[in-house]
């Protein structure tokens, strides 16, 4: 671990991120339309708008970051890049830090934009306090940036990156929560949607909904998404290889 | 051959992919300080030996030293100079960013990196395309900030594959110049491979490779007198066909190495 090198390649990241204004309006950008599609949307029942778009404040941040560091290390992977690195003097934990925090950055800022925006505009009422929110939030694009690097070891081109959305986030999307309520499941799907991330990321968002302060099931279900990140982490560095056939 | 002028030093290198030698059995040794030319045609392993020699390639065996460590040890991540044949920078980002971001990599403190950044564009005659977008610079000159960043660091080995491929003419004479100032001035051992056998003439020493073995290793004019042709290309031509009428006659694996 060096510090140095990680900031350096956060930089970098965000250096070429800036060299591409519309993806970054994108990712900023397209959280707040919907969410204000959904305030509209649920207009006559106020009640379904606090609660889907409280889960909604930590899927979004979770999927941009999933696609945007899918792409990005399938990009650092094939364009020869990675093998130059691997071959200087960076730790793997560097390379994967920077991206974490490059991206974490990028994730405040849509994080707090759209939070803001719900809260303050839209007429978000959530008993808990927003920062809470925008703690899960940061927590989710955690969890979004590791799986994206963990899949981008599996894709060989951007097309098949891109098929790893519907095919690793959406099932987590049906399971997680936002449709039926996660009790209310069949037992072999509830079980199902017990292992999987995406439902704690909501859960956690739903306890800011329904409770004043910090509960001990939101410190659980953020744990439990940061424990995820992690692993999926751990598992992303596994595929970076230094020598390769 | 085994001494402390050697800056790589392998005997009985093997590489093996998908259960087939891509390598068999090379012995050889590249004097530091001097430009040994990696000569063959494309699939023969130049790649793939250049991929060893800095440690990327898996499934190595037999004996590979590099600066006096095993090839891959990490002390040689910055003593070792790699351009890969397509250009590995990154395409949304300046040439001045790309270098930045890889002199950081390599260690250099915030204050040397800006001084080390310009020399490195310098060398690579790239100064006033600093501040372009890679991406929408032409191929040859995105090949050339590949160079650029194996050079930041002052690398005491220099691996390039295929370095002047696509290049107009005045700028190979440059760069093969620049290979020449950076071995005699600095003290780089510089590898550099081609399937452009005219090139070979402007390197000290030269590797010739066919089909994952060694045909010959050898300086451009003993390799010339040696087999009695003119050019490099002749005695390339020369050692295949000698090595065929061996393995014809015989009619054993071939055996074609060659010692100088």
């Amino acid at each position: 671990m060096n510090a140095a090198r990680k900031l350096a390649t956060a930089r970098r990241v965000l250096r070429q991120l800036a060299h591409d204004p519309r993806t970054i309006a994108l990712m900023l950008v397209v959280p707040c339309v919907l969410l204000t599609l959904l305030k509209y949307v649920f207009d006559a029942s106020p009640r379904t708008y606090d609660s889907a778009g409280a889960a909604l404040l930590g899927i979004f941040p979770l999927i941009t970051m999933f696609l945007v560091t899918s792409i990005a290390t399938l990009r650092e992977r094939t364009s020869g890049t990675l093998e130059r690195l691997m071959s200087m003097p960076l730790g793997k934990a560097d390379l994967l830090g920077g991206y974490a925090l490059a991206f974490g950055a990028v994730a405040v800022v849509q994080a707090a934009l759209a939070t803001g925006l719900s809260v303050l505009l839209l007429g978000l009422d959530v008993t808990g306090s927003p920062w809470l929110l925008l703690v899960g939030a940061l927590a989710d694009a955690f969890l979004g940036t590791a799986l994206g690097l963990f899949v981008s070891a599996f894709a060989a081109s951007e097309f098949q990156a891109v098929q790893f959305m519907p095919a690793v986030l959406l099932p987590q999307l049906l399971l997680c929560g936002l449709f039926v309520p996660r009790g209310a499941m069949q037992p072999v799907l509830g079980g199902l949607s017990d292992v999987l991330p995406m439902s704690y990321a909501v859960d956690g968002m739903s306890q800011v909904v329904h409770h004043t302060g910090v509960t001990g099931l939101f410190v659980r279900d953020l744990a439990i998404v940061a424990g995820c990140a992690l692993l999926a982490l751990a598992l992303g560095a596994a595929t970076l290889r230094r020598r390769t056939a | 051959m085994m001494n402390n002028a050697s800056a790589v030093q392998a005997a009985g290198l093997r590489v093996t992919r998908g259960g087939h030698p891509v390598l068999d059995d090379l012995s050889f040794a590249l004097p530091r300080g001097r430009i040994t030319g990696l000569l063959g045609p494309s699939g023969c392993g130049k790649s793939t030996l250049m991929r060893a020699i800095v440690g990327a390639q898996a499934r190595v065996t037999g004996e590979l030293t590099v600066l006096g460590r095993p090839a891959g040890h990490r002390e040689l991540r910055s003593r070792v100079g790699y351009v890969t044949q397509a250009p590995s920078v990154y395409a949304d980002l300046t040439a001045r960013q790309n270098l930045d971001y890889f002199a950081a990599v390599l260690g250099a403190p915030a204050r040397a990196r800006a001084a080390a950044v310009e020399q490195a564009l310098r060398d690579v005659d790239l100064t006033s395309h600093a501040d372009a977008l890679t991406g929408s610079l032409s191929g040859g000159q995105r090949g050339r900030i590949s160079l650029a960043v194996a050079l930041l660091g002052e690398p005491e080995l220099l691996v390039l594959d295929e370095p002047t491929v696509g290049l107009d003419p005045v700028l190979r004479r440059d760069l093969w110049a620049l290979f020449h100032r950076l071995a005699e001035e600095r003290g780089v051992t510089v590898l550099v491979s081609s399937h452009v056998m005219d090139e070979a003439e402007r390197c000290h020493r030269l590797l010739l490779l066919r089909d994952g073995r060694l045909l010959a290793e050898d300086t451009p004019d003993d390799l010339r007198r040696r087999t009695g042709t003119a050019t490099v290309e002749d005695a390339f031509l020369h050692l295949v066909d000698e090595a065929r009428a061996t393995a014809g006659a015989a009619v054993t694996p071939l055996r074609t190495k060659a010692t100088p």
